[in-house]
């Protein structure tokens, strides 16, 4: 019977997902998002809810729970419900897969799955389907309208984030993401792979729907796109799923392109701590600089220009690794 | 322990249902689900077979890989046929579209 | 009843089960969200078969795209507001009797033979080993795939076009 241990290390381990995934980063996304908006706009930010603002989340996330949850009364039900549970579990598998630093016997991940980069390109598309039924499931014409523009980005952009995926894997020889860290041993990818790193990071915005990219929830056009009609606890669900999203490319990001976890002097964990909240600040900082795209545009940056330059840097480097290093 | 016939059994069930829709569905989105549904069940059998009965080779693998390819291509023509059609003839429901010209 | 009985009755549950719901139902986006379970138990029985390469292609592109597709159609034509319809036409004794007929049929066949064991072990099925087998003996199955793939590509662009 050594499949319970197993059961129910697998229960353990995911509640420990949900809890390090839900208070590090939803938590300190928020705040950071706040906090360096502010600062962006010469102001302040939240400052009066705990030391310098940082309990802020705790209160902005215990007045949600107090909000009454309102389900507009001509919606299909059992799609409103489910479609609060698909987008943040979607969201939150993509951790599976993610080395977050080494301890003594191996690497500090969940499961070191061979197709592991594979995996996590196969759950982050799992979130379409959720915000489809979310938009669909509220009854609102503004709702439905915007999750199916979401839908229509998020499935164009996953093409680029795929190829780039791909190209790194054709670097490393591997799938696995751990076999990919350790192929950064020498050089880091970002070094070799620039191009593939550019168009990871743009895709990544458009997949997790943050500005520039963004139409989908523009609070001045679509109210707020596919989630208008969730109130209370299901929409801070839905804001897990979507900061969850976004640490979760910015890891894969800094796993593929930035090193994972290595380097020289401090524990391997504070490594990826440094490196990933480098490329929040980045996803941050690109928000509050850039104006807004309009679909179409969006839609002919990814099909016209995004996914022909990431099939031409995959032939580029699929011949510099057969012929060339032969 | 699931043997093979285990696994047999579960696709032909998968494929009955499949079966189940294309024959008495009158939109023409459900029986493209339904085909969806025998296709999996193929592919169920193809791997199944793959590890219990030929385990040397990767045939089955490869098989369930190509399979999958084309239920996709397949379901990107077929709902492009409905869309198209349903813009012409404004109706979906199959045993409306009975007459060879509008 | 070991660990993997157990998850095998699990996730055959599931995929019949979500099955049963996607071909009965009167509403269109229930049949359509139930297809979601039905594809995810058939991965988990893909694992269960050792075949991950093939569990993550399935995850990959039947519950998230083919099942984007199918929930875009139904919502560009009528599908989904259509519920007043019925959904099932004037052969319905008649499909589920060939239904339950070609269910009995191969389940039959499938108990009554004698399946020859296969002997060897089990290859590793690293997507490294499947790509060498796409690249070396089944390289003509993969080109035409390709091509394929381009062709229904165009197709269906072109088909779906609106004539103005």
């Amino acid at each position: 019977m050594g499949w319970i241990w197993d059961v129910l290390r697998a229960i353990v381990g995911t509640i420990i997902i949900f809890s390090a995934v839900a208070f590090i980063a939803v938590m300190f996304g928020v705040l950071l998002e706040r906090k360096i908006s502010a600062w962006m706009q010469s102001r302040l930010g939240p400052k009066h809810v705990g030391p310098q603002g940082l309990l802020q989340t705790v209160a902005d996330t215990i007045k949600l729970l107090q909000k009454e949850n309102i389900v507009p009364s001509r919606a299909d039900r059992l799609i409103f419900a489910s479609a609060v549970i698909v987008v943040p579990l979607a969201a939150l598998l993509d951790y599976v897969v993610i080395p977050f630093g080494t301890t003594r016997s191996g690497p500090l991940i969940f499961r070191d799955l061979n197709i592991g980069v594979l995996y996590f390109a196969a759950t982050s598309s799992l979130v379409v389907v959720g915000i489809l039924m979310a938009g669909w499931g509220s009854n609102n014409k503004y709702a439905l309208l915007g999750g199916m523009r979401s839908a229509a980005q998020m499935v164009t952009y996953e093409i680029p984030i795929g190829l780039a995926l791909v190209t790194v894997a054709l670097m490393a020889g591997s799938l696995s993401t751990v076999t990919i860290v350790n192929g950064q041993a020498r050089l880091w990818y970002i070094v070799t792979q620039p191009v593939a790193f550019l168009i990871f990071l743009v895709a990544a915005t458009a997949e997790v729907n943050r500005v520039p990219f963004d139409l989908v929830e523009a609070e001045s056009e679509l109210v707020a796109g596919y989630f208008s009609e969730y109130s209370g606890m299901r929409f801070a669900l839905f804001q897990l799923g979507e900061y969850g999203e976004m640490f979760a490319m910015a890891a894969m990001a800094v796993t593929l392109f930035l090193g994972g976890w290595r380097g020289p002097v401090l524990p391997p964990v504070l490594w990826f701590v440094i490196k990933l909240y480098a490329l929040i600040f980045v996803f941050m900082w690109v928000r509050w600089t850039y104006p807004r795209f309009r679909i179409d545009q969006m839609l002919n940056f990814s099909w016209k220009i995004l996914i022909p330059v990431s099939v031409l840097n995959l032939v580029v480097t699929a011949f510099f690794a057969v012929v060339v290093h032969r | 322990m699931p043997g093979l016939t285990h696994y047999l059994v579960v696709s032909a069930l998968l494929f009955a249902l499949g079966i189940f829709a294309v024959v008495t569905r009158r939109n023409a989105v459900a029986i493209l689900m339904g085909v969806e549904l025998m296709l999996n069940a193929a592919n169920i059998n193809l791997v199944a077979f793959n590890k219990y009965v030929a385990p040397g080779a990767m045939q089955g693998q490869i098989f369930a890989l190509i399979v999958i390819t084309l239920a996709a291509c397949e379901a990107a023509v077929g709902l492009a046929l409905v869309l198209a059609a349903y813009r012409t003839l404004e109706t979906v429901y199959l045993d409306e579209i009975n007459v060879m010209k509008w | 009843m070991s660990g993997e009985a157990i998850a095998f009755y699990v996730l055959a549950a599931v995929t019949l089960g979500s099955g049963l719901v996607v071909v009965t139902s009167k509403n269109m986006v229930h049949s359509a969200a139930a297809l979601v379970p039905a594809f995810l138990g058939a991965t988990g029985l893909y694992i269960l078969l050792n075949a991950e390469f093939v569990a993550g292609i399935q995850v990959l592109i039947y519950a998230g795209a083919i099942t984007v597709l199918i929930l875009f159609a139904i919502m560009l034509t009528e599908g989904g507001t259509g519920l007043g319809s019925r959904q099932r036409n004037e052969q319905a004794v008649v499909g589920t009797a060939v239904a339950a007929a070609m269910a009995a049929l191969l389940i039959v066949v499938a108990t009554r033979t004698g399946w020859t064991a296969g002997s060897g072990t089990l290859p590793p099925y690293t997507p490294g080993a499947i790509g060498q087998s796409f690249l070396r003996q089944n390289i003509l199955v993969f080109e035409g795939t390709s091509v394929v793939l381009l062709i229904s590509l165009m197709g269906a662009i072109l088909i779906a076009r609106r004539e103005d």
